[in-house]
């Protein structure tokens, strides 16, 4: 009753050969033997992964985009967990407004918030700073985990919290205790999905880094301007990978398709 | 939503959240409203003084313009291409059986975590003079095409980016269609077309119009893809600020082409809640 016709799983599988060709071919090339972008054909090589551990410019960005992204996802969790907390369960004057705000990132163009940061920067005399640039990535990857604490919350039974309080539970205590473990899928995916977002931002980096904190994303795109070889199908084979198992953890502890498609 | 009385407790909560989000968010935007209407001058600098000149500049100037059109323009096609595909894409992929379903779920949204930097390297691989699609069309008699660094090159990439912000939507209304009143549409006599057209359609209409209007607004500000795929002549709205603030240093003229592309986002976000609420309100009655 329900089947797809062989013209619907023709151009099923033109999709999917679109959505994946860039991405094989990256993986493909990184393995080249030779020295320009060829797709290797009879011998692979793992040269180009080399050179990229050689390269200090990659390892101290790769170590800058860990770093960053890594803090960044941590912090977002604790404060989307606080406010997603206070819009769950209060009703208080400035809610929607609070929202409001908390959501703005996903509204507003990296951009704009690229060199909105930059001007702030600019005047506090703190371009360059590693700190700030986290500050930034946290904002931008705080919706994101709020989403996904505000739906475990609101998912959430509240009997168990009850019967805590009933016993005599303090509020502190159910919280650690009872809260948390429960919506611990959100603050995990939540978490997972923040890093990723993090590593792989470059609007707004490319505006608010500086020689010395250049991130991953930002520094590949700088090489990728000036001169092309296949050290730069190695790194984003790597990125790749990274992704991908980032990608198969969040699948694991949160169902992936739930996540990127939503809650609807 | 389990409302508690209200007293300090949600601000306590929200405020740590609240004032980074104030400071670096709000702040910066003002500052840069602000620095939109200043003057500029190439020897000097940022002047005190205010004009509108950077905004009647942008409006009037052919060179602007032009950038502007291409950027609308581009924006538009990838919608409409993302629309074309998107859409039977999402359709196809709930007809189809588990566990088939969530793989290719994954295979086509997955990308999605994938840094745009390395997506567009992809692309440029693929799409040079030397790439995979080249050899293509030589294979088949055609000759080398030029398509790197065209509008082409730009759509492609972008519609790759964008497809998962257009299948994402569809899918999620397609989830909240019974599959059995496509079926009662047949049996009571409606040919598959019909069917697709008279019960599929309108009910994946909210999940088209949504993800239409994510789809343009990502596509007008996207940076990455026309900066790497467009080369250095064929600037789009990102690509015009950051030259503005990297390479000619007039900040002030870069913020207002910022504050624009800001607007024209933000409008498109209002008209599409506009929209939802006017159906959420027919719907409830």
């Amino acid at each position: 009753m329900r089947h797809n016709g062989p013209i619907a799983l023709l151009f099923h599988t033109l999709v999917v050969g679109f959505v994946l060709a860039p991405l094989v071919v990256i993986c493909l090339v990184a393995f080249t033997p030779a020295n320009t972008l060829t797709l290797p054909t009879t011998q692979f090589s793992l040269r180009w992964f080399t050179a990229v551990f050689g390269h200090p410019d990659f390892v101290a960005s790769f170590l800058n985009s860990l770093w960053v992204a890594a803090i960044a996802a941590t912090i977002a969790v604790v404060l989307a967990v606080a406010a997603g907390l206070a819009l769950d369960r209060y009703d208080f004057r400035g809610r929607a407004a609070l929202n409001a705000l908390f959501l703005s990132p996903l509204m507003i163009p990296h951009l704009v918030l690229g060199v909105a940061l930059l001007r702030l920067f600019a005047l506090l005399g703190a371009t360059g700073s590693l700190l700030w640039l986290t500050a930034g990535h946290i904002v931008v990857v705080t919706p994101y985990v709020l989403r996904l604490v505000l739906a475990a919350l609101s998912g959430l039974d509240r009997s168990a919290e009850q019967a805590a309080v009933t016993l005599g539970a303090s509020s502190w205590i159910v919280f650690r205790r009872i809260t948390v473990p429960m919506i611990l899928p959100g603050i995990t995916g939540g978490w997972l999905l923040a890093f990723i977002n993090s590593f792989d931002e470059l609007t707004m980096s490319i505006f608010i880094t500086s020689p010395a904190t250049v991130t991953l994303p930002v520094r590949m795109y700088m090489y990728a301007t000036e001169s092309i070889d296949p050290m730069m199908a190695a790194v984003s084979a790597l990125m790749i990978a990274v992704t991908a198992a980032a990608m198969m953890l969040l699948d694991r502890i949160f169902g992936l398709d739930k996540i990127l498609v939503g809650q609807g | 939503m389990s409302s508690a009385r209200a007293g300090t407790t949600p601000w306590l909560l929200a405020a740590p959240g609240a004032l980074l989000f104030a400071a670096l968010v709000i702040v910066p935007l003002a500052l840069t409203l602000i620095l939109s209407f200043h003057v500029y001058d190439a020897a000097s600098g940022v002047k005190d003084e205010t004009t509108l000149a950077h905004y009647a500049a942008i409006l009037s100037d052919s060179y602007f313009l032009n950038i502007f059109w291409r950027t609308l323009r581009l924006a538009a096609m990838t919608t409409v291409i993302c629309a074309l595909i998107g859409a039977p894409e999402a359709y196809i992929l709930s007809r189809m059986r588990e566990p088939w379903r969530s793989v290719f779920l994954l295979a086509i949204i997955g990308p999605l975590l994938v840094s745009v930097v390395v997506r567009a390297f992809g692309w440029s691989m693929l799409l040079g003079p030397t790439g995979l699609v080249n050899e293509a069309f030589r294979a088949l008699g055609l000759g080398t095409v030029k398509i790197l660094y065209t509008e082409t090159a730009i759509v492609v990439a972008l519609v790759h980016v964008m497809l998962p912000f257009m299948v994402i939507p569809v899918w999620t209304s397609l989830q909240k269609l019974d599959p059995m009143v496509e079926a009662a549409a047949w049996t009571l006599g409606a040919s598959r077309f019909t069917a697709l057209r008279r019960v599929v359609l309108p009910q994946v209409t909210m999940g088209l119009l949504s993800g239409s209007l994510v789809v343009f607004g990502l596509s007008a500000s996207a940076f990455a893809i026309p900066a790497l795929l467009g080369g250095r002549r064929l600037k789009m709205a990102a690509t015009l600020v950051y030259d503005e603030y990297m390479h000619e240093l007039n900040w002030p003229l870069g913020a207002a082409i910022a504050i624009l592309v800001l607007v024209i986002n933000l409008i498109i976000m209002l008209a599409y809640q506009r929209v939802v609420e006017a159906r959420f309100k027919r719907t409830l009655g």
